[in-house]
């Protein structure tokens, strides 16, 4: 019997902190207009926090600022235990090799095909990985995603909303980052296709120990997904805690926003499925998936 | 057997993916005791080469077994995540036949293009209500009024340069007095409007393409087709209206300042008094000059025009197109004006006007 081995070499360290996200009195503003004022959010590793609030309380502004793409007025935030708000352009590359990011309509490159889409962080950030394990890796990511694999060589324009959801969730796995924001994954979902990203989702963070920040306004995926939900109100975070918790608040918004017909409908059927036990279902769950 | 240590991640297996890719040696274990973390690419690779070499995997953890799992059950058949292509030598003429139908296509399709914006004048002639005087206004500000400084720029120089130029080989003759014949004849015959026509295709022929184009992925223009407005009545028209009308007031306009950068260039360096010089441009240039660069405005006007919005409504997949489209509006529009520019020359002499 032939013996050889192969080490690897050594790479950025993984994080070991608790709170991969930590958001200090961080301040948004708009010409006069306050976003946030005062906010401060800790995300803990390996959860799943929903981040609800109405229209306008500046949920994607607080992704934005937390990815960089916002610079805020004032504040700090710190990913993964480096400070974005103090970072330069060029010196925070590395962690952004450990973040993935699904954007709402998707945005995905809508000259590149998906496989090609899933390709582009994968050679920017590693030119050594060769073509043909590329191509694999973008392969299994879109299957992974929930996409046939015929969809890889087609255009953004060819796909369907969902479709284009799956797609981009494959370019933010595309890395294997440790932290992935997502921003209404399921909006725009029919609700079989909903439920079955949701699935996908928890799937994926359970797999790959994910961490995920995740904006929504789909009540059934906070009751079904979210370890935590974050409210934001007032221009601040007004609560984090698991459902029950906040339930136990009395904010006129958290429990209008809980116990109106639609959150009570996601907790009844949040209720009926924990009656018959159902087993945390795996990636094997996505074959059922809609294709569209 | 093949032991891995380390932490088998997206970042180290691209250096070591082309060794594993050649064993040789026959392998029957691969050992993953000692690494360290796995992710997926850890775990497609750690799959991919048991598939390849027939081996086990052994002492795998229990992350990492439900990561190779999960991977696996993705591996059913490896079909190319390329779209097809065709051998070279049948995708050259493939690609050349394709460009000369849709270039047939393509003038079929302007015709019904223009043949459509023509219907649509005519239903708003019958609904005068319906017109979209708004909209024409600020087209007109966009094509003309916030060209005229650019515009106006040019054709002062371009009036320079010909009186320049001209005076340097009429001297030769002692003929320098004919220079006032040269700028103010072919400014407001020839130049005036064609450069005009030139700079409108750069300007607001490729505004209209980009613009039309954008609201087309948007799929703003279906939502107006939805609520029962007319795209053509709303978008088009005003366009084409107002670049018809636009141009031949900025082509009279460029050519006035041509003359006068002539005038100019006259009073600086021929010796000629800028007012004298003015005063002979009336005495030297027949009428129909004027009106000959006055017709043929509304004509560029609407090749610019109708080039632009075709194009923008043309638009159906991505950024790119808006790019590509956007380029062969302004192409094709100056490309056409150029040649019926010169049909106009020879039409005009013909007909007297000489």
């Amino acid at each position: 019997m032939n013996d050889s081995s192969a080490h690897l070499a050594e790479i950025p360290d993984e994080f070991e902190g608790d709170f991969p996200i930590r958001v200090r009195g961080l301040i948004n503003r708009f010409g006069d207009h306050v976003i946030h004022d005062g906010l401060d959010l800790d995300v803990k590793r390996g959860e799943i926090i929903g981040v609800v609030g109405g229209s306008g309380t500046g949920k994607s502004v607080l992704m934005r600022s937390i990815i960089g793409l916002q610079i805020p007025a004032e504040g700090s935030i710190e990913v993964l235990g480096r400070s974005i708000t103090d970072a330069r352009d060029d010196e925070d590359i590395d962690i952004r090799s450990q973040w993935g990011v699904l954007f709402q309509g998707g945005a995905l490159f809508s000259t590149l095909t998906v496989a090609e889409n899933v390709e582009v962080p994968l050679r920017e950030f590693y030119p050594e990985i060769t073509d043909e394990l590329r191509h694999e890796i973008a392969r299994y990511k879109v299957l992974l995603s929930g996409l046939p694999a015929n969809a890889t060589s087609k255009y953004p324009s060819e796909l369907s909303g969902g479709m284009k959801k799956r797609a981009g969730l494959a370019r933010a796995l595309a890395l294997d980052p440790e932290l992935l924001f997502l921003d209404e994954p399921t909006a725009g979902l029919d609700p079989i296709g909903a439920a079955a990203f949701d699935n996908l989702i928890r799937s994926l963070q359970e797999t790959l120990g994910l961490t995920v920040f995740l904006i929504t306004h789909d009540l059934d995926t906070l009751y079904e997904i979210c370890d935590r939900v974050a409210v934001l109100a007032d221009k601040k975070v007004i609560a984090v805690g698991t459902i029950p918790e906040l339930l136990a608040l009395d904010h006129p918004w958290i429990q209008e926003y809980f116990n109106g017909p639609r959150g009570r409908a996601a907790k009844d059927a949040q209720d009926r499925e924990s009656a018959s036990v159902v087993q945390p279902s795996l990636l094997a769950d996505t074959g059922a998936m809609e294709q569209e | 057997m093949l032991r891995f240590s380390g932490p088998m991640v997206v970042s180290s297996l691209g250096l070591v993916d082309r060794r594993l890719r050649h064993i040789s040696e026959s392998v029957d274990e691969i050992d993953v005791r000692d690494v360290e973390r796995m992710d997926t690419v850890g775990a497609w690779t750690v799959w991919r080469l048991s598939q390849q070499l027939g081996a086990r995997i052994v002492n795998c953890r229990d992350e990492a077994e439900r990561l190779i799992k999960a991977i696996s059950d993705t591996d059913e058949n490896r079909e190319s995540i390329r779209a097809p292509r065709l051998p070279l030598l049948q995708r050259v003429p493939d690609e050349v036949g394709k460009v000369v139908i849709a270039l047939g296509v393509g003038f079929l399709q302007v015709v019904g293009f223009l043949g459509q914006a023509v219907s649509a004048g005519g239903t708003i002639l019958r609904h005068p209500r319906r017109f979209r005087a708004l909209a024409l206004i600020h087209q007109m500000e966009l094509v003309g009024v916030n060209a005229l400084g650019i515009v106006g720029l040019m054709s002062f120089l371009v009036g320079v340069v010909i009186a320049q130029q001209g005076a340097v080989q009429l001297q030769q003759f002692g003929a320098e007095i004919y220079t006032i014949n040269l700028v103010g004849r072919l400014t407001l015959r020839e130049l005036g409007i064609l450069m005009t026509a030139i700079m409108v295709a750069g300007r607001s022929g490729s505004a209209f393409a980009a613009q039309l184009g954008t609201m087309k992925l948007t799929e703003e223009v279906d939502a107006m087709r939805t609520i029962g407005v007319s795209p053509t009545e709303a978008l088009v028209l005003p366009r084409i209206i107002a670049t018809m009308i636009m141009l031949p007031l900025l082509g009279i306009y460029s050519s006035v300042l041509g003359i006068i950068g002539g005038a100019f260039l006259g009073s600086v360096s021929l010796g000629i008094p800028f007012l004298t010089f003015l005063a002979r441009i009336q005495e030297v240039v027949p009428i129909h000059d004027v009106w000959v660069g006055l017709v043929k405005g509304p004509v560029f006007g609407l090749i610019v025009a109708v080039a632009g919005c075709y194009q923008g409504m043309q638009v159906k997949t991505n950024a790119e197109e808006v790019g590509t489209r956007t380029t062969s509006a302004v192409v094709l529009a100056i490309f056409t004006v150029i040649v019926l520019d010169a049909f106009f020359a020879v039409f005009f002499t013909k007909i007297g006007w000489g």
